[in-house]
């Protein structure tokens, strides 16, 4: 892992407000949540160093860091790629050949469900079911649906965020 | 607290208002089943089989987080129910992998248990463990494996870590279907804070946690539980040792709910105890022969000892004879071996390590209070207002103590304020760090009180009714105001202000210290200026509060109590006045010395000068144990004649004419008195190895062929003759004591015990002031040697590791020593974290690795005595306590350099 910059934690941390604060400096329990919001903002996944600089200074254990950081799915553990591919995995979906379009998205990107690409440009997800069962097979990539695909479909799709041609 | 009646079952209950249900079902024999359920934990009500039906609210409600209010009525099994509770433990199953045919806890895991009760089949519903979930953080490590499969998300383990134990070291990794118990970021257990205490172990409910020892070791229903008690340290905890079909120990569980300990252990108590089965025990007498040893027959070794023994009393005197007795052995054994001294070498030489640890309490509290004990109890902890750490890694050295008060402060209920060199574990919880220099104890505590009396804090009434010398100790202490201790300790003059404050304005305030106050030759003044400020504020006599000496070794309070110190019979009975000795001759039938013997120190330095030619050492170690080491190994190798009597071949041992070899604390029966004074039981749960003897009947055997004429035939019998001569111990007696230990002073038979000493009466009468000056320390640092070193002891190892080195996980999490340093001195002089560097004072020096700390305050180093490679104890200085006789462990120049 290469080195993180912790200079911005120590500034989230710095900002404090004192009431946060218990008597012997310590921060509050339930401020734990916005400050992992703001250490995410600012790097965009929560590297284990600032975690652990927390819990050093903030007097919170890292084990509980580490439980609300993986119970709530809004925070990562690891970097994000720039876009974030969806794939479900839902009954309906399953049902119209899912399966193979995830390993699609697999190939194509050359990295396995949770990975991100290693150009930084995307991160693979699978979800149960992302609500649009009519469009099966569905894949979602940040806010776009795609619908009724086929296998040989997933590859012209991300080569277009690959050239730039979706932001 | 106001009772309610409630009903359960149709019977009527009476029981406090707001108890949890669960509780007080339980405690009726009502067998709710539950899963989640600890009665240590805050309720979960996750697992929502302790449903029970309620009187006037439809539905069903879990009783574990229901709370008793006047007239609740509750129904607890019904066909309702029973169905309910079969689906929920077929949902159960779905995420645990029944595999109980190849599980260690089949018959005696509840899950099991309820399935068969509620006709619960293990398959109704698929598996949804995802599986292969990414690491587990048991892998690769020591002591405590977990199987994820087995795992049903009860969050015992969780809770304990977090709520009773305090270490946070594991959580539940993951949401909705995806959820493992892990470390954050799968850490190996020994890389986080996890201090293996192994209650998490203790209280899953099912298989997925276990002592990786006890894998395949045999189904918890074929062991044999056997309750005893702990031999590590003073709290004196109540364990159970498992004993498999093969008469081996597995392991060790403990019960919720019994004193002193509640189920809590610490990872010495849980894991420590694999050196009783270690083939390095000594099963045969030895007796040397040149360089070697040769194993000789009972007969042959004992008859050697007592004509050796005898041969020297009749050609040099009585007065060439000492021994030392064993503060980790039962008070049977002490008060055998002090009896033996007492009337077989005819003196009053007996002495132990007591000397080294608490010599200075027993002088101390006695002339204060007239009692050198504990004044309070140990589950007094879970409330008292204020508790006032000085001189006491409790969290350490007193586990399960530590983590008593480290609760009391998550949960708000008492304010913590810590006087340490170093920063210890709780300090980061504290309310106050006050970090003196070594050695100044008597001059913070002094400008404590000068603030107390200064700001009319002071209980004037308490000091009027209840005591004497007032006056002069008021004049001792005003010469001492806080600016003057900030230059000698320091400390800021305004936070030992506040401090005092603080100490002053609690409604009761306990006094809680160890070998920070007792290690130095100011020892017993550091425990009178701490007897003084308790009875300046009336914090004596009052459950709370009080002044409370951890007692280190688990039955060094016992070996006091027992007489096996050179100037009191059992029960502090003085062996220079008349009655008292007329009253043990007439016990005893012999005739006695008045004379009090000599002390540790002096007994080694009898033993160097060629006074002292025979030397009957029990269960100790003073080689490792003892200040200044060299010269303790040269003085033993002068003695004429040498007995050791032990369980391993000890670095003191190897120099000895002739070894004993005793039985461990498993394989017999004995009594142990706590800090607390709680005498308990610890039993026969294993098979002796070799010949080996329990230490009473070995001694017997040497007096018998002394000339005396003992027949005891049990420790019991033993502890009878205890009870007939020891008037704090008189109603203590094996049938009295199986259950839960007594608290002494327990004069008779009816008598329930004392939780608090001095109750409306000092055990002297009035309590007695005592004017205390501030002395510096003996070896101040110089040019030569610039830094302070101080001495004590670490959590996963005890004493001079004769057993914790032996235990594989205790020796397997920390295999070596450290010198702790602080990072200015370790800057100024190169160091970096695992430099060997060297540490020498004017008596000795060692190597060892550097362990680089903010804990450490600039100018002062810290070592452990535990290792022998790298024994401390070559370095401290052997200056005495005028008093008390006990060595300046805690603070001599040293000097590090780079290796
Ligand atoms: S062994 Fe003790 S400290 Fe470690 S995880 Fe288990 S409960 Fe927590
Ligand atoms: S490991 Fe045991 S105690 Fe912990 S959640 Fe799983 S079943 Fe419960
Ligand atoms: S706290 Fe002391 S008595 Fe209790 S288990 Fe640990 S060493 Fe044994
Ligand atoms: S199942 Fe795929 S979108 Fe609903
Ligand atoms: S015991 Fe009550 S819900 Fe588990």
């Amino acid at each position: 892992m290469s080195e993180v910059n912790l200079d911005a934690a120590r500034d989230i941390l710095g900002r404090i407000d004192l009431s946060e604060k218990l008597t012997n400096g310590k921060i509050k329990p339930d401020y734990l949540i916005p400050l992992l919001q703001d250490i995410q903002e600012e790097y965009g996944y929560l590297p284990r160093p600032a975690l652990e600089l927390i819990s050093r200074e903030g007097g919170i254990p890292l084990s509980r860091i580490f439980g609300v950081v993986t119970f709530y799915e809004q925070f990562y553990l690891e970097p994000r790629g720039k876009h974030m591919v969806k794939c479900c995995r839902g009954t309906a979906c399953h049902v119209k050949n899912g399966a193979k379009i995830a390993s699609a998205i697999s190939d194509v990107l050359g990295i396995g469900e949770g990975g991100t690409s290693a150009d930084g440009l995307f991160t693979f997800e699978t979800v149960a079911c992302l609500g649009t069962c009519f469009l099966a097979p569905v894949m979602m990539i940040d806010e776009s649906y795609y619908g009724n695909l086929e296998e040989g479909d997933v590859k012209s799709i991300l080569d277009r965020y690959r050239e730039g041609g979706v932001k | 607290m106001n009772s309610v009646n409630i009903r359960i079952n149709g019977k009527d209950i009476i029981c406090p208002e707001g108890a949890n249900v669960m509780h007080v079902a339980i405690e009726n024999g009502f067998d709710i089943p539950n899963l989640c359920y600890d009665q240590r934990l805050s309720p979960t009500g996750a697992c929502r089989l302790c449903i029970v039906e309620m009187e006037g609210r439809p539905g069903v409600h879990t009783s574990c987080t229901m709370k008793a209010g006047e007239g609740l009525s509750i129904v607890t099994e019904s066909d309702k129910l029973s169905a309910l509770r079969k689906s929920t433990l077929e949902l159960i199953f779905s995420e645990h992998k029944a595999t109980c045919t190849s599980c260690d806890r089949e018959g005696a895991c509840s899950l099991q248990d309820y399935a068969y009760r509620y006709g619960a089949a293990e398959d109704r519903y698929p598996s949804i463990v995802k599986g292969g979930h990414s690491d587990n953080y048991t892998e690769g490590g020591i002591a405590i494996g977990y199987d994820v499969e087995k795992c049903i998300r009860c969050m015992r383990c969780v809770k304990i870590c977090e709520e009773v134990q305090g270490a946070e070291a594991i959580t539940l990794d993951g949401r909705s279907g995806n959820v493992v118990v892990n470390t954050p970021f799968s850490m190996l257990l020994t890389d986080s804070s996890c201090e293996m205490c192994g209650q998490c172990v203790d209280t899953c409910p099912t298989g997925a946690l276990y002592a990786k020892a006890a894998k395949g070791k045999g189904r918890v229903r074929t062991m044999k539980k056997v309750r005893t008690t702990c031999l590590y340290c003073g709290v004196g905890c109540q364990l159970d040792l498992n004993i498999g079909a093969d008469g081996k120990l597995v392991k060790v569980t403990s019960e919720p709910g019994v004193i002193p300990n509640d189920g809590n252990t610490c990872v010495k108590g849980r894991f420590g105890f694999d050196f009783i089965h270690r083939d390095e025990r000594l099963t045969m007498p030895l007796i040397r022969e040149g360089d070697a040893f040769r194993e000789a027959s009972w007969d042959e070794a004992l008859d050697l000892v007592a004509t050796r023994f005898s041969g020297i009393k009749e050609k040099n005197g009585s007065e060439a004879l000492a021994g030392l007795t064993s503060a980790k052995s039962g008070n049977e054994d002490n008060y055998i071996m002090q009896k033996f001294v007492r009337t077989q070498f005819g003196n009053n030489n007996i002495d132990h390590c007591a000397r080294l640890c608490h010599a200075s309490t027993v002088a101390g509290l006695a002339r204060a209070f007239g009692s050198g004990a504990m004044t309070n109890s140990i589950d007094e902890f879970s409330d008292t207002p204020l508790i006032f750490v000085i001189g006491s890694n409790t969290t350490e050295n007193h586990p399960v103590m530590g983590i008593k008060i480290r609760k009391a402060v998550a949960e708000g209920k008492t304010k913590l304020l810590v006087a340490d060199p170093r920063k210890i574990s709780l300090t980061d919880i504290a309310h106050m760090h006050l970090q003196q220099k070594p050695g100044s104890d008597v001059a913070l505590i002094n400008a404590m009180m000068y603030t107390i009396i200064d700001e009319k804090l002071h209980d004037r009434d308490f000091i009027k009714s209840r005591t004497e010398d007032y006056e002069r100790m008021e004049a001792a202490v005003m010469k001492c105001p806080p600016e003057f201790a900030e230059k000698v300790s320091g400390v800021p003059a305004e936070d030992i202000r506040a401090a005092a404050r603080l100490y002053a304005a609690a409604e009761s305030a306990s006094i809680v210290y160890s070998m920070g106050i007792t290690q130095h030759t100011t020892g017993t003044d550091n425990v009178l200026s701490l007897a003084n400020m308790a009875m300046l504020t009336g914090n004596v006599g009052k459950p709370f509060a009080g002044v409370n000496p951890l007692r280190g070794q688990n039955n060094v309070q016992g070996a006091c109590d027992m007489g096996g110190l050179p100037d009191v019979y059992p029960g502090y009975q003085k062996v220079h006045l008349p009655e008292a000795k007329a009253k043990f001759e007439k016990a005893w039938g012999v005739p006695l010395s008045d004379k009090p013997g000599l002390t540790v120190n002096e007994i080694m330095h009898g033993v160097g000068s060629g006074k002292i030619k025979g030397l009957y050492v029990f269960g100790e170690n003073p080689v490792l144990s003892d200040p200044d080491t060299n010269e303790v190994v040269k003085s033993l190798k002068k003695a004429d004649f040498l007995v050791v009597q032990d369980i391993f071949l000890t670095e003191t041992a190897e120099l000895a004419d002739v070894v004993l070899p005793a039985r461990s604390f498993a394989e017999r029966d004995g009594t142990f008195t706590n800090t607390e004074r709680r005498v308990q039981m610890y039993r026969e749960a294993v098979a002796a190895p070799g010949e080996s003897k329990p230490d009473w009947e070995i001694i017997t055997g040497v007096a018998n062929r002394m000339g005396a004429d003992w027949n005891y035939n049990s420790a019991s019998e033993i502890m009878d003759e205890i009870a007939a001569v020891t008037p704090i111990y008189g109603g203590i007696s094996y049938e009295r004591i199986t259950d839960v230990g007594l608290q002494w002073p327990c004069p008779d038979k009816e008598h329930k015990g004392t939780a608090v000493l001095h109750q409306g009466k000092f055990s002297r009468g009035l309590g007695k002031f005592h004017p205390v000056d501030y002395l510096p320390q003996q070896e101040l640092p110089d040019e030569d040697y610039p830094l302070i070193l101080t001495t004590g002891r670490m959590l996963q190892h005890w004493h001079t590791g004769t057993m914790t080195r032996k235990s594989e996980v205790l020796h397997g999490i920390v295999p070596e020593g450290h010198i702790q340093i602080s990072p200015a001195d370790a800057g100024r002089l190169g160091i970096v974290s695992e430099d060997m560097v060297k540490v020498s004072t004017r008596r000795g020096e060692i190597r060892i690795a550097a362990d680089v700390t903010d804990r450490m305050k600039e100018g002062v180093v810290f070592l452990t005595f535990h290792f022998k490679e790298s024994p401390a104890n070559a370095l401290t200085i052997a200056a005495l306590d005028p008093i008390a006789k006990i060595p300046e462990f805690k603070a001599c120049a040293v000097k590090v350099e780079k290796y």
